[in-house]
């Protein structure tokens, strides 16, 4: 077979250790419209080489650029590839790309892979079933127009066809067309319909390999202890015992890196395999110097907040009068909330194999985000970007921990001091000990009422510590995008106003699936709850006047969000559930909508209650995130932020006493079991809007509807999670 | 040296009696199917089959399970081959860490009770921890698999 060159002839591409041959469908960026680059300024550099293999044989090798952690994406962005191209889906073989700019943003966070990525990946597809069916009219000596695609053939009038595969030789030395036409929606094969996971055999057969799971000859295991509280530093230690355990081959100091994904340091004990090294980590003899966040004590800062938000903050909204409404008010309603820190418990703890070689490395992790770890790694060794490959294994959960590529960067730095190939495991309670914690907040909400019921006023004003602390330290209010989810709230209001209180960090504050929208999306539906019954309105009645008319709200966002969306899923929900009807004896309804990463999403919960405890029984969700790519992710990503948010509902909980985190393992930062899951029936909405968000989006409706249904069921209102607190599960 | 069967094999390997099986498993004899989740066995990441009882392999010592008959994610056995083809049609996992342990606590239940009720599949799988939360899914795939054997 002939070696791969690009079809284009305008960039070379490289081989990534393909099996050389076959077509290489390679893109520049003119595949992307100048609108495109203005809309989302993340995909400016998208410069992707190749998305797409050919094989004489016929198989097809489809490039996932984004790393999957149960969010489907290794299926769904190959199918968008797959549909376009008219190929046969059981001809795909997904293959995991390296960390390169060349692919362009592959941070898998925010819920924005198939958002991102929808387009270009329908190019991609679009693009080679154009030049195959030019192949195949060259081969025939027929007009283009008389050829179209379908299964891997390209079939003529006539009647004849030719299979993709037959194609290749021909294909790979034509230019990229430069028009490209798309199928129509209606023809689609894999977009908008089930697909079942592409990796879900491996998964069930134990053949997945996660970071975990890599393994290299003569690799060594590492585990490190690190300051109990955050940013603390050694000041001297004692490996003697350490060293004695069997197994243990080094122990040395790891110095901390002040950046934002650098390694908060410690003491690494590097041994044969992983038990000894955790042995060799609990038998050293450390003394810290505790550092600046040592007096942090959860308890004692939760009030401190909740004392700020009770006075004037600093102003990030302010619209009509809102002291005016108040003062007119027929009723006034206040409430405060406070929410605490969470951790992200991925079932996989942290960890990565890193093998540094003179000035070159190559690294095998777990990565939400494989171009920041190639960046961190190469500041560490002081080596170009392209001396640096990172290879993304499976994650066994990411949640966003797995953004923050702080663990690679130990797995480089023992390496390099060891000159061995390792891998750093973080232990569980490692985890839960040294984690970027959720931000722990303070929420303080009063409205005005009308003699109608309306709601005139609305002043919203909280405090927590800001992800922005963990990139400048010392901030110490909210940052922007911690705002505008408060106030950009989609309730017919007029007289609006947001404040934030002072909240400095004491701990690194990360982003946890759905990040700022738990709070906000908490206190928001709570208080709208709180504000039905004061008004002695049915809630549902009461949101969807709330909302207000139809219409397309004004933001700074380039996506606007549509009213008449929000309400269609909360009307949905509540259908769902036969809202209004009787349900059994000691039954009840909460509900809860919420609109976030451009998606809309309404669950209505049932519970009951023995024992003062709660039982959730049954969970209606309805998400409209436009355009669909596999419904089945969609459904199974709300069945499982469900249990995400039920988990930080019941149990969620992270404390700190004299800086250090009190909790450890899931033994005492729990979960959600088998024996407490509701069923959870899932409508997804069809759209032909743009695809949004489908990973978080589930997560903040959960807690608040339960809290909704608790005080339906018992008139008891609670205010402040978790539930455990107050013994109710 | 100890001698463990694993899946029907024998491995003579060299560590101290109390590593704990799980470690043995994983960084000696070199099967990774078997996870580490938690390391003080709340989670069921880390289960395997010891002579037929699902145990967590953090908990064990490695000393303990000799001469005993060891299964993995990567044995064989009838009910995890038929959980397995039901969790892959019902497109059970999601980052599918945890799925493992959860088909090994399946295994164990159907060997045991050849036709569980929704609360004896609680009371089997409560020691599971998913945090995708795919709990749902793993119930509806036992049930299937049940269904399965029903009909031959």
């Amino acid at each position: 077979m002939n070696p791969i060159k690009n079809i284009s002839r305008r960039t070379f591409v490289k081989s990534v250790g393909l099996a050389s041959g076959g077509l290489i469908l390679a893109c520049n960026t003119s595949v992307f419209s100048d609108k495109e680059k203005d809309e989302n300024k993340d995909l400016t550099n998208f410069n992707p080489n190749l998305f797409v293999q050919l094989n004489s044989d016929g198989s097809l090798i489809l490039i996932a650029s984004r790393s999957e952690m149960g969010n489907g994406v290794r299926t769904s962005l190959t199918s968008v590839i797959a549909d376009e191209m008219d190929a046969d889906w059981t001809k795909v073989i997904v293959q995991q790309a390296v960390g390169d700019a060349k692919y362009g943003d592959q941070n898998t966070d925010g819920s924005r892979s198939v958002r991102y990525l929808y387009e270009p990946m329908r190019k991609m597809g679009a693009m080679a079933r154009a030049m195959l069916i030019s192949a195949a009219a060259q081969t025939w000596k027929v007009p283009v127009t008389e050829c179209t695609a379908e299964n891997h053939f390209v079939l003529h009038s006539s009647g004849k066809k030719i299979a993709y595969g037959d194609l290749v030789e021909i294909a790979k030395n034509l230019e990229v067309p430069t028009e490209i036409t798309y199928k129509n929606p209606k023809d689609f094969k894999y977009i908008g319909k089930k697909l079942r996971g592409v990796d879900t055999e491996e998964y069930s057969n134990g053949s997945a390999i996660f970071g975990l799971d890599k393994r290299l000859p003569n690799m060594k295991f590492a585990a490190m202890q690190r300051c109990p509280v955050t940013f603390g530093t050694v000041k001297s230690f004692d490996k003697t015992a350490a060293l004695k355990v069997a197994g243990v081959i080094d122990v040395i100091e790891i110095l901390r890196i002040a950046k934002p994904f650098g390694t908060l340091g410690g003491i690494a004990v590097i041994a044969s395999n992983t038990w000894a090294a955790f042995k060799g980590k609990d038998a050293l003899k450390i003394e810290w110097d505790l550092g600046d966040n040592a007096s942090y004590d959860s308890e004692k800062y939760m009030k401190q907040i909740t004392e700020n938000v009770h006075k004037q903050g600093k102003v990030g909204k302010d619209v009509g009068n809102v002291n005016k409404a108040f003062k007119n008010a027929h009723k006034i309603v206040e409430s405060t909330y406070q929410l605490p820190h969470l951790a992200h418990a991925p079932m996989e703890v942290p960890n990565a194999v890193a093998w540094v070689q003179g000035d070159s490395c190559e690294v095998w992790a777990p990565t939400q985000d494989p171009q920041s770890a190639r960046k961190e790694v190469a500041d560490y060794l002081e080596t170009p970007e392209d001396k640096v490959t990172i290879n993304v294994t499976f994650l066994g959960g990411g949640f966003g921990r797995k953004s923050k590529p702080d663990y690679v960067v130990e797995a480089v730095a023992i390496s390099k001091a060891i000159n061995a190939p390792v891998q750093i495991v973080w232990t569980r309670e490692d985890d839960i000990k040294h984690g970027y914690y959720h931000t722990v907040s303070s929420q303080y909400l009063k409205a005005s009422l009308d003699k109608q019921g309306n709601v005139t006023g609305w002043l919203n004003r909280f405090a927590l510590p800001s992800i922005a602390s963990t990139f400048s330290p010392g901030v110490d209010y909210p940052a922007g995008f911690e705002i505008s989810s408060a106030a950009n709230v989609p309730f017919d209001i007029k007289n609006m106003k947001v404040e934030v209180g002072q909240s400095p960090a004491y701990v690194r504050i990360g982003w946890l699936r759905s990040v700022i929208n738990i709070p906000h999306g908490f206190s928001q539906n709570v208080f709208a709850d709180e504000l039905a019954v004061a008004a002695g309105k049915d809630p549902l009645e009461f949101r969807l006047n709330l909302i207000g008319k139809d219409r397309i709200e004004e933001t700074e966002d380039p996506i606007k969000y549509n009213t008449a969306r929000l309400k269609n899923v909360l009307k949905l929900a509540t259908k769902n559930a036969n809202w209004g009807k009787p349900l059994p004896e000691g039954h009840a309804y909460g509900l809860s909508v919420h609109y976030s990463f451009y998606s809309y999403v309404a669950s209505v919960v049932e519970i009951s209650m023995a024992f003062n405890k709660v039982k959730v029984h049954n969970v209606y969700t309805v998400i409209d995130c436009g355009q669909t790519v596999n419904k089945d992710t969609i459904k199974a990503q709300m069945e499982g932020a469900a249990i995400f948010g039920m988990s930080l509902a019941f149990y969620g909980k992270i404390t700190a006493k004299n800086g250090a985190i009190e909790q450890s393992n899931y033994s005492d930062y729990k979960m959600i079991r088998m024996n407490e899951i509701p069923k959870v029936h899932v409508e997804i909405v069809e759209s032909t809007e743009i695809p949004t968000g489908v990973g978080e989006p589930g997560v903040p409706v959960i807690a608040p509807a339960i809290v909704n249904a608790i005080f339906k069921l018992t008139g008891k209102r609670y205010y402040n999670l978790p539930l455990s607190d107050y013994g109710l599960v | 040296m100890i001698t463990l069967q694993i899946n029907g094999e024998k491995h003579k390997i060299d560590v101290a009696p109390e590593m704990p099986l799980l470690w043995a498993i994983r960084d000696i004899v070199g099967l990774t199917g078997t996870k580490y989740g938690c390391g003080i066995g709340v989670c069921g990441s880390c289960k395997v089959l010891l002579d037929n009882s699902p145990v967590q392999s953090c908990m064990i010592p490695v000393s303990a399970a000799e001469g005993k008959n060891v299964i993995t994610i990567e044995g064989v056995s009838k009910n995890l081959q038929l959980l397995q083809e039901s969790w892959t049609a019902l497109n059970v996992p999601q980052c599918g860490f945890c799925q493992p342990g959860q088909l090994i606590a399946a295994t164990a239940l159907l060997d045991k009770i050849s036709e569980p009720t929704d609360e004896e599949i609680n009371e089997a799988m409560i020691g599971n921890i998913c945090r995708c939360g795919t709990y749902q899914r793993i119930k509806n795939a036992i049930h299937r698999t049940v269904e399965l054997k029903k009909q031959g």
